[in-house]
């Protein structure tokens, strides 16, 4: 569908081809992004039912099976149930509260990533502030090395030693411990993420221990219920 | 160019002219999310939906693009369903999803698509190109399997997450990493060209007389048989 | 400061774009057959990475925080044309430097690694100065990748290599091998 060339014809013909790519180019995109935005309204809500339920299961794993969960923005040095007017969610660090059947505090789950062996780890674990006490732990994403540094995934036992340690947590080699409540055995032949796991607890912990102590006193408090 | 029957443009792209082992486009998804052997089906079934949804379009549209923007149509016919496919898997199958990552996003700059569109879709009638591209979709979907094949067993020893290879099996953890993907595809390499060199039969030179030494072709045209090669 | 300085050793050698990461292996594998040549290619990668990098930060913080779905296609057509404008500019401006680039430049439009850059650029949620570290980053990773392959190849061409492992299957064990030697870096930064 080309206009001939000939001597009277050139110019014209440029201006027309020009005029019919931007026009060519400009419904297509239009197409495309019809399309796009319809199949955009059909996924999203979708996916973003599929990110509660990943947050919600996580959460469940660390505070083992709250009955109800609440969550906080860390905004400015305190927790607030809101975010601030204009600010970017995504950006914000969050904490979950959960309750137990009686509605007791169990304590929250707080997400940290630091740089493991390869690449960073994200962990969410379980705290109490008022007891200093770690409630649990499960790794989010890894990119560690497949049967060696995986292992702090895969290790039931180096999972499980999360359960119930004090916080600030101390990292022993396997079998060199001494027993004492803060001591987690580190997984022989993956020391360094093992190490980058408890790190990351550890710094989160010192970052937002204190903000979470005071919350969770004001929400006791508040509520009237025991700890 | 002759002219191709319908069965040829299919069969084509599976094997004799396959798109990852034979003209070697398209290797950054065929090593990077062939670990398992789900994650490559999944990268395959992506890709075919991708390559048959923009030979669709092209083939149906290419009288009204014109020649000079050409390319940049075709690319934003294949990012478009490149993001489609991005959107579904993540609504359908976020375990997936996440698992190929980025990966999705990059069969936008798979050279399998763009070169489809460009040497055959934008030429032919949409039934052949939709043939055309079955079979590389069909290829490529191969070439994906026996890379994950390999890796997911010698690497897991699991297929498809099923252990396959029993408690005492040590895997070969390399097979997972990204050296496992490169040596793998080589290896492949390696034994397609050790299959088609022994698919002819072996040469024996023969020495004459006068000295001449000369090797016979057996596959070679009766005038060309012999050639002298000292 | 130091979370830069990892984001940018982290894409050069541990989490190397090319022999780790799978991105970028057309010119890995096509064009790495002289050291001179690799390392033009590689100059033409970086220079076109870290302008994509300002261009993504860009696009995500003003044009696309609201309409995430139009991500791959707004940054393939801005790739593209930043590609395209860039090679302009270097005819125009410099006559020699684009002797030196110029091919190399259009061969950068399809190639996963500034596409792949872009993408994990978006999910890390990078600002401008990390984006800018992670895109010198990993074209300093690009770079030694190609020159390490092309020195290799050089050296071997006038070797005895076996007619079955001739030209692709050689170069894929290669690469391999580099990948796993590559491995070694990991764990640069722990304590």
């Amino acid at each position: 569908m080309s206009t001939e060339p000939g001597p009277g014809n050139a110019p014209a013909a440029a201006e027309v081809q020009s005029w019919r790519l931007v026009t060519t180019l400009a419904v297509a995109g239009m197409l495309a992004g019809l399309l796009i935005v319809l199949v955009f309204q059909w996924a999203h809500p979708r996916i973003l039912d599929h990110q509660e339920r990943a947050v919600t299961a996580a959460v469940d794993v660390v505070l083992s099976g709250p009955e109800r969960t609440e969550r906080y923005f860390v905004v400015d040095g305190e927790l607030r149930a809101e975010a601030p007017e204009g600010s970017d969610t995504l950006k914000l660090a969050r904490v979950f509260l959960g309750f137990d059947a009686s509605d007791a505090p169990i304590g929250y789950a707080v997400r940290g990533g630091e740089a493991g062996f390869q690449d960073i780890i994200t962990v969410l674990f379980g705290y109490h502030p008022a007891r200093d006490e770690v409630l649990g732990m499960l790794v989010l994403d890894n990119k560690e090395t497949p049967g060696l540094g995986d292992r702090i995934v895969k290790d039931m036992a180096f999972v499980e030693a999360f359960q119930g340690v004090r916080a600030p947590i101390r990292g022993v080699k396997a079998g060199s411990g001494s027993g004492a409540e803060a001591e987690v055995d580190m997984i022989t032949g993956a020391t360094i993420s093992s190490r980058a796991v408890i790190d990351i607890i550890n710094h989160r912990i010192e970052a937002l221990g204190p903000i979470l102590k005071r919350h969770l006193e004001t929400r006791v408090a508040g509520s009237g219920a025991s700890q | 160019m002759r002219a191709t029957t319908p069965t040829e443009d299919l069969l084509r792209g599976i094997w004799r002219e396959n798109p990852v082992l034979i003209q070697l486009l398209g290797l950054c998804p065929a090593l990077a999310v062939t670990n398992t052997v789900a994650n490559g089906i999944a990268m395959g079934l992506a890709t075919t939906f991708v390559l048959l949804g923009s030979s669709l379009l092209v083939s149906l549209l290419s009288d009204y693009i014109p020649k000079e923007v050409r390319i940049s149509a075709y690319i934003l016919i294949i990012a478009t369903f490149v993001t489609l496919v991005d959107l579904i898997l993540a609504a359908l199958v976020p375990d997936i999803h996440k698992a190929l990552g980025a990966f999705i996003a990059l069969i936008v700059v798979n050279c399998i698509i763009l070169g489809r569109q460009e040497a055959f879709a934008s030429r032919r009638p949409v039934g052949r190109a939709l043939l055309d591209a079955a079979g590389t979709s069909m290829g490529f979907m191969i070439a994906l399997l026996m890379m994950s094949g390999f890796r997911e067993l010698l690497g897991n020893g699991s297929l498809l997450g099923i252990d396959v290879m029993g408690p005492g099996f040590e895997p070969w953890i390399i097979m997972i990493l990204p050296a496992g993907g490169f040596f793998m595809l080589g290896f492949i390499l390696l034994a397609l060209a050790w299959w088609q060199g022994s698919a002819q039969p072996p040469v024996k030179p023969r020495r004459w007389p006068n000295g001449v030494t000369t090797i016979t072709h057996a596959n070679a045209a009766p005038r060309e048989r012999e050639k002298v090669v000292a | 400061m130091n979370d830069l300085i990892w984001i940018l050793i982290s894409a050069m050698v541990v989490n190397n774009f090319t022999l780790a990461l799978f991105l970028g292996l057309c010119p890995f594998l096509g064009v790495s057959g002289r050291v001179a040549t690799a390392l033009r290619m590689g100059a033409a990668n970086i220079f076109v990475m870290v302008i994509t990098s300002l261009a993504v930060w860009f696009l995500n913080t003003f044009v696309l925080a609201d309409a995430p779905y139009l991500r791959i296609i707004s940054f393939i057509v801005v790739i593209a044309s930043l590609v395209q404008i860039v090679e302009m500019a270097i005819k125009k401006l410099s006559p020699a430097l684009f002797r030196e680039l110029g091919i190399f430049l259009p061969l950068i439009t399809t190639n996963c690694a500034i596409l792949g850059l872009a993408i994990f650029q978006t999910n890390r949620g990078y600002g401008l100065a990390e984006g800018l570290f992670f895109a010198v980053g990993a074209g300093l990773g690009v770079t030694l990748a190609l020159v390490l392959m092309a020195s290799i190849r050089e050296r071997i061409e006038l070797s005895d290599v076996p007619a079955l492992a001739r030209n692709m299957g050689l170069v894929l064990i290669l690469a391999g091998t580099l990948s796993l030697a590559f491995t070694g870096f990991a764990g640069l930064f722990s304590s």
